[in-house]
């Protein structure tokens, strides 16, 4: 704070010197700037800038185990890139990711949506309902992604315990056990943890639509329904896109939910880009190939990222 | 303040892309310091500290370990600094930290893996320290060995055998199997409410084809070749056992420890483990087992199990400290130490005189002894490729159980992805 005063100072009192002479003032105005700005830059450089190039660089080197301690890769240009795209698994794997985003972004947003409706209504006990719902998020994964596993057991988890109860299955269904059923596993479980994020901004959006226009549409005629579709749903749109797009990018890259309950498998059935780059990298030690996943993985986040800008600078934009 | 003010003035803008440069320098150079801040003792001297690393995060092996590294560093008048990661996250570790040239003093490596840390040069050659592996299992020996050197000696091996619950098997007035058949007969009559027959962990994942490979290897399947027919015939047995009912679909998702539970709860009647399990089955009172050799598919032929095991390595530093280091993993290795750790632990010593006396005192591990004798070492038939053919072949088995493709088709998919 200081600075900045002594910095205007200096300015003003500096400012009748004789015009063509390196002012002092001025340029310590400008490297008091450069002090503020440099953390910044420093904290960006470091921790953004240079994993990125790394990383960026890392697709395309043959980084293999040696490489480690000899700090020795050949570049092999788009190697890494073709290989990937030609793993049995990557086809599958990029679909997985589509399927898994759509999935749980649909679900979460329709869910969300659905309870804040409900709890934007008054009614006994409608706060700490509301508070106990943001508990799924709250938790830290690993605890509730492992109590997700003991729930989705097939032998002896209680979802089918219930299921097999109430007749609607005659056989325990094999949830993470099967390959065409894992995929749904995750995406369940990643939709209860989406949920109250969705709600809650949701929530918030509803609270800023003015009561008089809903008085109003009921003046006129207009139904439950009517009212939400022609009040509700169109005065939040800016917040519905904030909501998607910014869902869409932590969905793109989850890997807690899915390392937790199936570790991608079984046979790689609900394998995303994120858990297929750590397999690459990690655990087969294909660093390469690993980043060039992330890279991948990267690029559409950017895409998205740009998309949520975007959206937002005009939001900005229309409400001035 | 105004020390801030003047550094500052180094990040001029038209400095930048040069201050960028010299920050990630700067970066580079904490992050190797880091790394070597903790490995690096005294100068040229007799170090006085040594670091070691291990994956033993369960009891007993990881309250066992640290106690006999004590008693070895005190021998050698040395500290040695424990630390312990997670399997998953080992290797990646031991790569990061010979990255920063720092691998630790002494590391507890899984024998496959240990050709792969020999390749990147960070090892140091304990068969040209002095250290010999005379008297040891020949597969062991040659499990620690990259182009001709020794890299890495096993203090205790472990394997794989069939456990079984003797009350269920009394009860139904069963012997324990021999063959395929007699296993997959008795494991369909075992199999009553929610016990099952059999458990076995088919984990996407080393463990998962470790538990396989008694199977395939004693069906005569060879690893350069996974869609050989008599690969396709171990796997169908997995496969039928799962597809009768007599083995739980979820073995796809069970590890090695999950198993062991299974068991222990009473939910699976016979179980494919390792005799680190035993200590913790002995502690079970009222659970009542046996240990046979790994069934085989006819009468006449003989079970090789998968060796299993942790080598010691001595990563590269300063000659003093390698001959610390050196010292304290002969001290590790000795008779004594040895045999210690392989009781509390529940391992096979690796030298085959003190495995023998063992099997002899101790029914349980004679199951063990047997199949160590003509056990394989993973890495025999491909050196530093087997982490990519195990992944396949993983994949394959997961595949087929719980996926239902047929195991002709999974195994064929799994040599094309081996091959790439």
């Amino acid at each position: 704070m200081s600075i900045t005063v002594q910095g205007r100072q200096a300015a003003t009192t500096a400012a009748p010197a004789p015009p063509g002479g390196r002012s002092r003032g001025p340029a310590r105005v400008r490297w008091a700037a450069v002090a503020f700005v440099a953390p910044a830059w420093l904290y960006v450089a470091g921790f953004y800038l240079y994993p990125l190039a790394s990383s960026i660089r890392m697709g395309f080197q043959d980084y293999t185990v040696s490489s480690f301690y000899t700090g020795v890769a050949p570049y092999v240009g788009w190697d890494n890139y073709s290989k990937v795209l030609h793993d049995g698994h990557f086809g599958e794997t990029v679909l997985n990711t589509v399927l898994f985003t759509a999935g749980s972004l649909a679900f979460q947003f329709a869910i969300g949506l659905a309870l804040a409706v409900f709890f934007s209504r008054r009614f006994p006990l409608g706060g700490p309902l509301r508070s106990l719902l943001l508990v799924p998020w709250l938790l830290p994964l690993v605890v509730s992604g492992t109590a997700w596993r003991w729930i989705l057991d097939t032998d002896s988890g209680v979802l089918n315990h219930v299921l097999l109860n109430v007749h609607l299955i005659a056989h325990p269904v094999p949830w993470l056990a099967s390959t065409h059923d894992s995929l749904t596993a995750v995406t369940l479980v990643n939709i209860w943890v989406g949920i109250p994020f969705n709600m809650v901004i949701l929530y918030g959006g509803l609270q800023s639509i003015p009561g008089e226009l809903y008085e109003a549409a009921s003046l006129d005629g207009a139904g439950g329904w009517q009212r939400f579709r022609h009040i509700t749903l169109p005065l939040l749109r800016p917040v519905t896109a904030v909501v998607l797009t910014l869902g869409l990018i932590y969905t793109v890259k989850v890997f807690d939910v899915i390392m937790i309950l199936t570790q991608g498998g079984p046979a790689g059935s609900s394998q995303t880009l994120t858990t297929f780059a750590y397999n690459l990298s990690f655990q087969q030690l294909e660093f390469g190939r690993g980043a060039a996943v992330g890279n991948l993985l990267i690029g559409v986040a950017v895409v998205f990222a740009v998309v949520y800008l975007r959206a937002t600078r005009e939001q900005r934009q229309a409400g001035r | 303040m105004s020390r801030l003010l003047r550094t500052s003035r180094l990040f001029r803008p038209a400095a930048r892309p040069g201050a960028l440069a010299a920050l990630a320098a700067a970066g580079a150079l904490t992050l190797a310091a880091c790394g070597t801040g903790s490995g690096s003792g005294g100068s040229g001297g007799a170090p006085d500290t040594l670091t070691e690393i291990d994956y033993y995060d369960a009891a007993p092996q990881n309250t066992q370990l640290p106690q006999i590294l004590d008693e070895c560093g005190v021998r050698n008048g040395v500290k040695i600094k424990h630390q312990q990661v997670p399997r998953a996250q080992f290797m990646p570790k031991l790569l990061q930290q010979a990255s920063a040239r720092s691998l630790p003093d002494l590391a507890l490596i899984d024998n496959p893996d240990l050709q792969q840390v020999a390749a990147t040069g960070g090892l140091v050659s304990l068969s040209k320290a002095g250290l010999s592996t005379e008297g040891l299992y020949p597969s062991i020996a040659q499990a620690g060995q990259y182009q001709g050197q020794t890299y890495g000696i096993a203090p205790g091996v472990n394997g794989l055998a069939l456990y079984y619950n003797t009350d269920f098997f009394t009860r139904a007035g069963l012997e324990p199997p021999t063959t395929w058949a007699e296993l997959a007969a008795d494991a369909k009559k075992l199999t009553q409410g929610p016990r099952y027959g059999v458990a076995f962990s088919a984990v996407g994942t080393e463990e998962g084809t470790f538990q396989f490979e008694p199977f395939f290897w004693t069906a005569r399947g060879n690893l350069k070749e996974l869609d050989s027919p008599q690969a396709v015939k171990a796997l169908t047995l997995w496969k039928d056992l799962v597809g009768s009912g007599s083995a739980s679909k979820s073995v796809v998702t069970w590890t090695q420890a999950d198993v062991n539970d299974q068991f222990m709860a009473g939910n699976a009647a016979m179980m494919v483990n390792g005799p680190w399990q035993l200590p913790t089955l002995n502690a079970d009172k009222k659970l009542h087992f046996g240990v046979v050799p790994i069934p085989v598919p006819s009468p006449d032929a003989k079970p090789v199990t998968p060796l299993g095991g942790e080598v010691w390595t001595v990563g590269h530093s300063k000659p003093a400290r390698e001959a610390k280091a050196v010292a304290v993993v002969k001290c590790l290795l000795s008779q004594d130490e040895s045999a210690k750790w392989s009781k509390d632990a529940g391992y096979i010593p690796s030298n085959q005189r003190a495995a023998a006396q063992l099997a002899s005192a101790d029914p349980q591990l004679a199951a063990f002894v047997q199949e160590v004798g003509t056990a394989k070492a993973r890495t025999t038939e491909l050196g530093t490729a087997y982490p990519k053919v195990s992944q396949a072949l993983a994949d394959a088995i997961q595949a087929v159980l719980a996926g239902g493709t047929s195991p002709g088709s999974a195994l064929s998919q799994a040599q094309s992805a081996a091959k790439n």
